[in-house]
Parts: C-alpha cells; sequence; structure tokens
C-alpha cells in the first residue's frame, strides 16, 4: 500500500509524519522522498548509502551538417527549448520537456538524443535494514522537478508498505508524486495560512480522486478554524500532533517526533492498518 | 526600480510573515505575490481586488472520441504516459499528465486530437492597506507555475512603472524549482528566511547555491533562531561561505500566529523584540539597495 503525506503548505510538519510512519511499525517499509527540490528525510533517517545514480534526460542534438535551418522543429516545440532563426536552432536544454516532437516534425532527420544530468537518486538502508530510504534530489539550477520524481517512483515495489513524502503545493510537482499512491494524508496547522493551504490541497486530492484524511500539527497552538473545517467537510483528522518545546529541538537536531514524544509511537504504528481497513471498505 | 525578492527554500519558515512586515514597513512600494502555489500573503493585507485576469498558458490535448479510429499511435508516442484506454475502450487523454507537447496532435494520422489553449489560473491587481498588490491564484493541478510567476512580475513591474514606484517586494514560493526560478532571475537583491534547525540550513545552502547560479546577491534571515543558536551561528557562517550575508535573527514570538490569525502583520499586532529585529533588519535591507 502506498501512502503519500502531502500538505498544500511547506513547514507543517510533513516530513515529520512521514518519518514517524516509517519508523513506527516492525514491518519493512519504503521511505520515498519526492519532495525533490528541498529532500529532508534523510537527515531524519540517517540511511546508510548503498548507491547513487543520476537522473538523465534526453534532450535534442542537432546535426548541423543534415539540419536544413527550416525551422519547424522550433516551430514545433511547445516550451521554446529551440530558437531557429534561419540557421540550425539552438538548443536550451533547461527549457526541454524530453517530448520528442521536434525529432517527430523534422523533414531532414537532423535530430539526435543526448542524455544530461537533471539530478541523483540514493538508495539507502536505514533502522538495521528495515526501512529502505529512496531520496530524490533536483540538481540546482534545474527547472525538471517530474522526472526526478518519476525516477523516484520507479523504485517502489507493489506489495511493501510505501511512504512517499510529497513536495509542498498543488501544482505539477505535487500531482505526479500522488500519482500511485492508494491514500493521502494531509498534514496541517491550526492557523489561518494552515487552513488556507489545506483546503487547496483537499480540492487537489478530491479532484485526483483519493481517499484522504488529515493530521493536524501543533494542533493545541493556533485557533480552531482547521478543525471546524474539518468537521463540516466531514474530513477524518487521523493524528492530532501536541505542540512541544522539545519537538521544536529535536527536530532543529535532525531527531524524530518519538525522540521527543515517545508517547506518539502507539498512534502511529496503527495508522497504515486502519488505512487499509478503510482502503479496502471502499 | 529595484526588485526584493524573499524566499526561503523549505517552507515554514515565516516567510510570509516577515514579506508582511516588509510590506507594512516600506514606503512606496508594489506588492508582489509570487507564490502562486499557495498564496497567504493576502491573508494578511487584505488585498480588494480592483483587476482580475485570466491566466491562460499552453494547450491541453483532447481527443474528439467520434473521430478516433483507435490506431493507438498517440498512447504509443506520449512520453508522458497521459493517454490511457478507458474501460469502454475508448482513447482519453489524463488532463492531468498531460503536458500539452503536441506530440499526439502531430502524429494522430485522421486528426482526432483538439488542441485547446488552457486555462491554469487567475492573477489579480489590487488595493491593500500597504499600496498595490499583483497577485495570483494557479488552478489545482496545473502546470506552468513558473510562467504564472513570469507574468505576476511583469505586471508588478509594470505598475511600479506606471504609478511611479521605486520598489518591488515579491514574497517567492518555497523550493528551489521553476517557479522559484522564475520568480528570482535578474531580481535586485533576495532575502532569505531561514530557521536553526538541520533541514533549514540544508535548504537554505541550495538556495544560496541557486541565487549563486543566477547571480542574484543574497541576504539571510535566521528566525526562531533561540529554538537553536548553536545551529544559528552555524548557519550564518555557511551564509558567508555561500557568498551571501547574514542581516540579522528573528526570536520565536508566538505573536507570528496571533498577528496570522488577527490577519495582521507582526509590526502592527505587537511591539517587542521580534518587531524591533524586523524594523533594524528591513533597514539594513534598504541599505543594501542603495
Ligand atoms: S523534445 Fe520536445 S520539448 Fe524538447 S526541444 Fe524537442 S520539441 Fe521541444
Ligand atoms: S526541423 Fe530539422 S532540419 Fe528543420 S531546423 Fe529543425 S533540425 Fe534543422
Ligand atoms: S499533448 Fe503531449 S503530453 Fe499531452 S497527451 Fe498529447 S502527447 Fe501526451
Ligand atoms: S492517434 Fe488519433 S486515431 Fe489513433 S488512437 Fe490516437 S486519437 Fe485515435
Amino acid at each position: 500500500m502506498i501512502i503519500a503525506v502531502a500538505s498544500g503548505k511547506g513547514g507543517t510538519g510533513k516530513t515529520t509524519v512521514a518519518v514517524a510512519l516509517s519508523l513506527a511499525g516492525s514491518e519493512p517499509v519504503i521511505y520515498a522522498d519526492c519532495d525533490v527540490e528541498e529532500p529532508n528525510g534523510s537527515i531524519f533517517l540517517r540511511p546508510e548509502v548503498a548507491c547513487t545514480e543520476k537522473v538523465l534526460v534526453e534532450v535534442p542534438k542537432i546535426d548541423e551538417e543534415k539540419c536544413t535551418s527550416c525551422g519547424k522543429c522550433a516551430r514545433f516545440c511547445q516550451f521554446n527549448a529551440l530558437v531557429s532563426l534561419g540557421t540550425p536552432p539552438l538548443v536550451f536544454p533547461e527549457l526541454c520537456h524530453s517530448c520528442g516532437g521536434c525529432e517527430i516534425v523534422c523533414p531532414a532527420g537532423a535530430i539526435s538524443w543526448k542524455k544530461v544530468p537533471v539530478g541523483e537518486i540514493t538508495l539507502g538502508k536505514s533502522d538495521g535494514g528495515r526501512i529502505s530510504v529512496i531520496q530524490g534530489k533536483l540538481d540546482v539550477g534545474s527547472s525538471l522537478a517530474p522526472p526526478v520524481i518519476r525516477q523516484v517512483k520507479s523504485y517502489i515495489a507493489d506489495d511493501a508498505l510505501t511512504v512517499i513524502d510529497c513536495p509542498p503545493g498543488t501544482s505539477c510537482p505535487v500531482i505526479e508524486s500522488l500519482g500511485d499512491a492508494d491514500y493521502v494524508l494531509l498534514v496541517t496547522e491550526p492557523t489561518p495560512f494552515g487552513l488556507h493551504d489545506l483546503k487547496l490541497a483537499v480540492e487537489t486530492v478530491r479532484v485526483l480522486g483519493l481517499p484522504f484524511s488529515v493530521v493536524i500539527n501543533r494542533f493545541d497552538e493556533g485557533d480552531s478554524g482547521v478543525e471546524d473545517y474539518c468537521l463540516e467537510e466531514s474530513i477524518h483528522v487521523t493524528a492530532r500532533i501536541p505542540h512541544r518545546r522539545e519537538m521544536a529541538e529535536a527536530y532543529s537536531k535532525g531527531g524524530n517526533l518519538f525522540d521527543a514524544i515517545p508517547e506518539m509511537r502507539a498512534l502511529f504504528e496503527g495508522i497504515p492498518r486502519i488505512i487499509e481497513r478503510g482502503v479496502e471498505e471502499k | 526600480m529595484k526588485e526584493i525578492v524573499v524566499i526561503s527554500g523549505k517552507g515554514g519558515t515565516g516567510k510570509t510573515s516577515i514579506t508582511g512586515c516588509f510590506a507594512a514597513l516600506a514606503e512606496n512600494a508594489i506588492l508582489a505575490d509570487c507564490d502562486v502555489d499557495a498564496a497567504d500573503l493576502h491573508m494578511l493585507l487584505a488585498p480588494e481586488v480592483t483587476k482580475k485576469t485570466d491566466f491562460i498558458s499552453g494547450n491541453e490535448a483532447i481527443i474528439r472520441e467520434d473521430d478516433c479510429t483507435g490506431c493507438g499511435i498517440c498512447m504509443e508516442k506520449c512520453k508522458f504516459n497521459a493517454i490511457e484506454i478507458t474501460a469502454e475502450g475508448k482513447y482519453r487523454v489524463d488532463p492531468f499528465g498531460c503536458e500539452g507537447c503536441m506530440v499526439c496532435v502531430e502524429v494522430c494520422p485522421v486528426k482526432a486530437i483538439d488542441f485547446p489553449p488552457n486555462h491554469c489560473g487567475e492573477w489579480y491587481y489590487s488595493h491593500t492597506r500597504f499600496g498595490p498588490m499583483v497577485h495570483a491564484r494557479l488552478g489545482i493541478a496545473q502546470e506552468n507555475s513558473g510562467k504564472l510567476v513570469s507574468t505576476v512580475r511583469r505586471e508588478a513591474a509594470a505598475k511600479a512603472e506606471e504609478l511611479k514606484k521605486d520598489l518591488i517586494i515579491v514574497d517567492g514560493p518555497p523550493g528551489i524549482g521553476c517557479p522559484v526560478i522564475a520568480s528570482i532571475t535578474g531580481a535586485s537583491l533576495l532575502v532569505v528566511v531561514t530557521e536553526p534547525t538541520i533541514s533549514g540550513k540544508h535548504d537554505m545552502k541550495r538556495v544560496l547555491e541557486l541565487a549563486k547560479h543566477f547571480s542574484v546577491p543574497a541576504l539571510v534571515i535566521v528566525n526562531k533562531w533561540d529554538i537553536n543558536p548553536g545551529m544559528t551561528a552555524e548557519i550564518e557562517k555557511e551564509t558567508l561561505l555561500g557568498d551571501a550575508y547574514p542581516i540579522g535573527r528573528i526570536p520565536y514570538d508566538r505573536a507570528f500566529t496571533a498577528a496570522q490569525i488577527n490577519g495582521r502583520t507582526l509590526v502592527e499586532e505587537t511591539t517587542g523584540t521580534a518587531v524591533e529585529n524586523i524594523t533594524t533588519i528591513w533597514e539594513q535591507v534598504c541599505r543594501k539597495l542603495k
């Protein structure tokens, strides 16, 4: 089963929850860090790294001997990654989505492909080998998070419990990360910003038709807006994490939720089973 | 005209609250919210929208069922696996998977695929108690957040020109991906708001690398610095190593949440150390801009 942990707004404790879910049980689990712009799960899971690999995408290479400078490829490209001014086209690899269209339209067969790196995948093991940690990391200066996320997801095995740490927001990287999820936990905090961004996240998972529930972090701070909203919308609140200064301190040093609040472990251990039962009933 | 962009790498460091304070402290500025994915600045500034514009960007493929012969070529050529066969055996484009590359339109032998422009969101021109504001909302599950960010920045610059304002204050998006790149390229100055945690430090380093990559000067604020004074000192050291300057610390203060609940910026909500620190930081930012 694949549980995605997401939040509209960053900094609500999404990684804390995803890490806690991975640490709580005694079954094998895959932790997949799809927050590839700022992957932070490894700070808390401290995996022993087994291997790393580059994420490569294909961008066009123009054979200037064959190219007739007709400009068809540049006119076709929807992402302005090719510019031709009566010359063989210039390629802007950072804009290319690797759709393959330019090669299809080129009448001269002048386009072939070359691979360029956009990120890196790290595979490791944590908690004595029980937790497989897959981390995707976008190269600084690259804007192509989705291919890195796709490669992280290619390591997910169907049978194992998988926890996906999603990027924040509601746009393409999140949609990519939520792709194969069976269930979504939306992490929020009880503040006006938290509520506003939770509503966007709820709209997103509803549009995608995914079952979900909410985790309220620092539930005893802030106001009652999030609780009222969940009640009105009949959204289940799976967990409420109290605000503790120890938590902020533990987090700042790379400690996990159970280092600060050990009594939360039993609750998190039960979450995958509760979710599984819920999903099966549907 | 100068443009300051406030970013954070990691979410939840207090970036928007601090941008709100800057908006309150600045004189003669245009405000812009480029966190189009999860825009929150309007909750502090209560903008009155005076003009709303649709944001159309890119196109979306749609198969006309009646004309489709079911040859499957489009599905084979779509690099994004966005074309699926429905339970009824029809070919269909998954709107969330489609990147609008037009390859299917090109390869369909019977031209059965339409390619209408995509309505991805809206952007707004508004009045706030601190001056004009440009902001936007990206539609749910939409692409092109980078282009919407560019639109917001362009419109803010045009307004600044028109109203003879000499400063634009931008609330930037989290992360280091396409909307962030769109927010910072060509800006006068970046203000990075971080927090003294390992994640905060880690993410700040990536943001500073990005700033360097695009040659934008950067200043760093450590918010909630007293949560971990040792880490704060480390971050300030890293800042200098990353070719940026630490310009101040702000203590952890529950009044940030209270201000948010009251729909006010911190400088309007209260007085005290945090407000004093922010005011000093703002003066320094202005000095750096000169
Ligand atoms: S592969 Fe697609 S996006 Fe890349 S240059 Fe060719 S047409 Fe443009
Ligand atoms: S379509 Fe082919 S021949 Fe024409 S400009 Fe592009 S690469 Fe050259
Ligand atoms: S436009 Fe591109 S991404 Fe969309 S369905 Fe067609 S081939 Fe696939
Ligand atoms: S290529 Fe055209 S005709 Fe063939 S399956 Fe796709 S839409 Fe239908």
